[in-house]
């Protein structure tokens, strides 16, 4: 439409700003958030495995941290996100098939995924400790 | 000279012509985290209280180390993508950007190295 001019405003591309915060937009953030924070803590893992090949000093030194107060409440978190982020994954994958995306899944699933990541990290958790350790 | 019409060149490439990889590859990988977490985690509780003996058996036995040299592969493989995808959709000023597509494939290749080097030590060295 070259050339031709308007006096009325037209509608901007819609910025994130201007979304009202909803709970299901909430979760699809908390998806990349926790896909962020399991970036850094993919660093856990390699380093215990890391500690491992070191030899005994090194693992016992590593798992010690791990058993301290603050090192559980990494341990916790870590846990809670990877199983967070596995949830909201498969609900990304379930939408690549079409599925799902009428408003009302939308909801149920963004509800499955916290209530699901909360319960399993905590009957996860329950198993450590009654299994006798951390 | 190339003998393919251009019809014969763009048939078959959709609109996308390429990029697709990297939407594919992260769903692969997605799917593959899926048993692989289960099996993370499987492993983690199987080891609590475990000394370093016990450790190293399990992790060199024929049944879990190639599963756990899986682990870390998909997941760098996965958040390499996932954090390259990140920059990209924030990052703006192209240095800061390209300096951040640097970092994640050091960091990424760092991670991976390191995991399947442990592991392969574990197995096979003294
Ligand atoms: C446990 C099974 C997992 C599943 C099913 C899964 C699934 C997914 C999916 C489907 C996406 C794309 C989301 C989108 O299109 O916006 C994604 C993004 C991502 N994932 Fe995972 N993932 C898993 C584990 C992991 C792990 C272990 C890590 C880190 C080590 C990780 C890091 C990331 C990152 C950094 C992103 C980019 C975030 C974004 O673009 O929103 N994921 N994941």
């Amino acid at each position: 439409m070259a050339g031709t001019r308007s006096p009325t405003e037209r509608p901007l591309s819609p910025h994130l700003e201007i979304y009202r915060l909803t709970f299901t937009f909430l979760m699809s953030g908390f998806h990349r958030v926790t896909g962020f924070v399991l970036y850094f803590g993919m660093a856990i893992p390699v380093a215990w495995l890391l500690a491992a090949a070191a030899g005994p000093e090194w693992f016992d030194f590593v798992n010690g941290l791990i058993g301290t107060f603050l090192g559980r409440l990494v341990l916790f978190g870590y846990s809670w996100g990877l199983i967070h982020h596995m949830l909201g994954g498969v609900r990304h994958l379930i939408w690549d098939t079409g599925r799902g995306l009428d408003l009302v899944s939308i909801e149920v699933f963004a509800r499955a995924t916290i209530i699901g990541s909360a319960a399993l990290t905590a009957a996860l958790w329950l198993a450590a400790y009654a299994l006798g350790g951390l | 000279m190339r003998l393919r019409t251009p019809l014969g060149n763009a048939r078959g490439l959709g609109s996308a012509h390429e990029g697709t990889e990297v939407f594919w590859t992260q769903r692969l990988t997605s799917i593959a985290s899926i048993p692989l977490t289960f099996f993370l985690v499987g492993s983690c509780l199987y080891l609590i209280g475990a000394d370093y003996e016990a450790a190293r058996a399990f992790i060199s036995s024929v049944f879990a180390a190639p599963a756990l040299i899986l682990v870390v592969i998909v997941f760098v493989w996965h958040m390499c993508i996932g954090m390259e995808e990140i920059l990209v959709d924030y990052v703006h000023s192209p240095a800061l950007k390209f300096a951040g597509l640097i970092f994640n494939i050091f960091f990424s290749v760092f991670l991976g190295l390191t995991g399947v080097y442990a592991i392969l030590k574990l197995s096979f060295g003294a």
